[in-house]
């Protein structure tokens, strides 16, 4: 049940002694000699959401409380339901792009890579270095967008404002060059299976390198600010704390189950994307509570910052999409004056690419954890099923085990550390 | 990752120690998979965690599959994750069709099967006994158009837009508490019938 609270209240205090600490008034006459009331009453249900800001989303909490003490916390999800999996079995491998982007709609780069590299795995097809490299900008740029988020709402929920804003303002940043790159700020829908579907525009590397020396700045500016700040560290130490063993258990997932002590990471222990070649650390945590979280989400984006500056260095020249004409399209070129390049191109896009029949599992490590991709086909140009295994749904599931015994602020403060998005929990 | 056919040793190991228990098994895009029958596969599971050279001690998701084929068996999926040994293995349960739909749940051995049973209760109707709290998760508890994700279930759904609609108006929301809110809430009278009957029994010994 966490560790011992008391809490004082200073009613009324005529001032400060020669120490500086306040005066209390003591009890007397019959009640100081009367004994302790007891206060207990009866448990109180209360609603949280699903409209609410500190839900991060359409999240319903119902609450048992004993006092100011959270005894239970039974989560309700599934109000943005939208049936993603169900559709995807209706859908082309290249028209579940979209979708992806809308589960983990705060780092869709990262998800469009996801399902990108499963659906290849299946078709067996190799992508260019070019497409890989730029593929690993695409993943770290949407981890710091999301760990920016992350900070700046948690650090909202927690009482600080002005984190918020920072973190926004570099987010701005990080959007106007998805937005060059991509044409669209959130919904990307960045990759297509083999390739990418635009490659950079001119001048954007400079850009993005820019970018990398500014973000560390801000980084280090709200670190002054947290760190050491005695409300933060009161409000985040020992709180919403799992162990490596319960964290392991409970299959929490990325930045949680690190902060736990955990050091996994899918970039390190089962790499993809060439993620071996690069030179990054990954922050493990101790105690595994709010502000292990928020130091190892910190550290991460500064190791992103170093991935990107890495691949910015080595980005090779070439091709973004395979040479595979199963599922690469014709030039629009060759389109509009061949005849059979026409023809090509009207029946991948009426009739799909058919993968062979078989399943994959592709796990990558997104910004909220481990996202696997599950894809199981028959043979057609459509999945038998695609599952998507959503790494804050994980985390979430988590949270009556991480809130009970706290109190209903720190409920507020472990629900923000844990980064749930609902588009990608209730899909 | 590389894609070369070499299966797990985990694979070997099973059918060495549970023998006939053990279905088929291979390399498919370069993940071992083994099936294994239904009443043994919480031993097998269980046995996979804590034994010294398995330790499978992460388990990364539970979800079932419904081929398009009616003739095939539907598949419940356990992907697993050994930590220390950076191993992964792909455990499933065929569920022939003309049986119930019932697995043994392993929240008992990882606590992160709960919502992930949940989910695949709720989209394909499979239960898993022994869960301590089997309800829909993503649809609401009053949900009963089916289960989405089976393949007989239409992509609309089964009810027409305005049957839905009439549905959802008329529905009354204190009823979309759960069975566990409900030993506090006013909601009883609201609820469906087999909704009060489970409160009224209780959940403990439930038989599928």
């Amino acid at each position: 049940m966490g560790g011992k609270r008391t809490l004082e209240l200073a009613l009324a205090t005529p001032g400060l002694d020669a120490a500086g600490n306040a005066v209390r008034v003591p009890l007397t006459g019959s009640a100081a000699a009367a004994p302790e009331p007891d206060l207990r009453t009866d448990h109180m249900l209360i609603n949280i959401g699903p409209q609410h800001p500190a839900t991060h989303g359409v999240l319903r909490l119902v609450v048992e409380l004993d006092g100011e003490v959270v005894v239970r916390v039974i989560p309700h999800i599934g109000y943005l339901h939208s049936g993603f999996e169900k559709l995807g079995e209706y859908r082309h491998y290249n028209q579940i792009i979209p979708l992806t982007d809308r589960t983990d709609y705060l780092s869709a780069p990262a998800n469009n890579v996801g399902f990108a590299l499963a659906a290849e795995r299946l078709m067996g097809i190799e992508i260019t270095p070019r497409c890989t490299v730029l593929r690993v900008i695409a993943c770290e740029l949407s981890r710091v967008i999301s760990h920016l988020v992350w900070a700046g709402t948690t650090a909202i929920d927690i009482g600080a404002f002005t984190v918020f804003l920072w973190m926004f303002q570099e987010r701005e940043r990080a959007y106007n060059l998805l937005e060059a790159w991509t044409g669209a700020r959130m919904t990307t829908s960045l990759t297509r299976v083999g390739g990418l579907m635009a490659d950079l525009p001119d001048g954007w590397t400079g850009q993005l390198r820019a970018w990398c020396q500014g973000v560390p700045k801000t980084l280090d500016e709200v670190d002054r600010m947290l760190l050491r700040n005695g409300i933060w560290l009161g409000r985040t130490q020992d709180v919403g704390a799992m162990s490596a063993e319960e964290a392991t258990n409970w299959s929490l997932t990325g930045p949680m189950l690190r902060a736990s002590g955990v050091p996994f990471d899918v970039r390190k222990d089962h790499p993809y994307l060439d993620y071996e070649t690069y030179d990054f650390e990954v922050p493990v945590g101790e105690h595994g509570d709010v502000y292990d979280r928020y130091l190892v989400r910190m550290e991460e984006m500064r190791q992103s910052v170093r991935i990107l500056l890495q691949a910015l260095d080595r980005l090779p020249d070439g091709p973004i999409n395979a040479r595979d004409p199963r599922v690469i399209l014709p030039a629009k070129r060759q389109l509009m004056s061949d005849m059979e390049s026409m023809i090509h191109h009207f029946k991948q896009v009426m009739e799909g690419v058919p993968a062979p029949a078989g399943e994959v599992y592709f796990p990558i490590e997104n910004p909220k954890g481990e996202l696997g991709t599950y894809l199981v086909s028959d043979g057609t140009a459509k999945p038998v099923r695609w599952r998507i295994r959503p790494p804050s749904f994980l985390n979430l599931a988590a949270l009556p085990r991480m809130a009970e015994g706290h109190l209903l602020s720190d409920l507020i403060a472990i629900n923000a550390s844990v980064d749930i998005v609902m588009g990608e929990i209730d899909r | 990752m590389s894609d070369a056919a070499i299966p797990n040793p985990s694979a070997a190991t099973l059918r060495a120690r549970f023998g006939a228990s053990i279905g088929a098994s291979g390399v498919v895009g370069g993940d071992t998979i083994v099936h294994v029958v239904r009443d043994r596969a919480h031993e097998i599971l269980a046995w996979l965690r804590d034994a010294p050279g398995e330790r499978y001690d992460y388990l990364v998701d539970v979800t079932a599959v419904e081929y398009r084929d009616r003739e095939r068996p539907l598949e419940v999926v356990y992907q697993l994750r050994s930590i220390p040994r950076a191993a992964m293995l792909r455990v499933k349960i065929d569920l022939a069709r003309d049986h119930a739909l019932v697995v043994d749940s392993v929240v008992d051995l990882w606590q992160g099967a709960n919502w992930l049973e949940r989910e695949v209760y709720d989209m394909f109707g499979i239960r898993f006994r022994g869960h301590p709290d089997l309800r829909r998760i993503l649809m609401w508890e009053t949900y009963d158009e089916g289960y989405p994700l089976r393949k007989d279930f239409p992509l609309r759904g089964r009810f027409s837009r305005a049957e839905q609609v009439r549905r959802a108006l008329a529905a009354d929301l204190s009823a979309h508490y759960s069975l566990d809110e409900l030993s506090i809430a006013e909601a009883y009278d609201a609820l469906p019938a087999d909704m009060r009957e489970r409160l009224a029994t209780g959940r403990e010994g439930e038989e599928w």
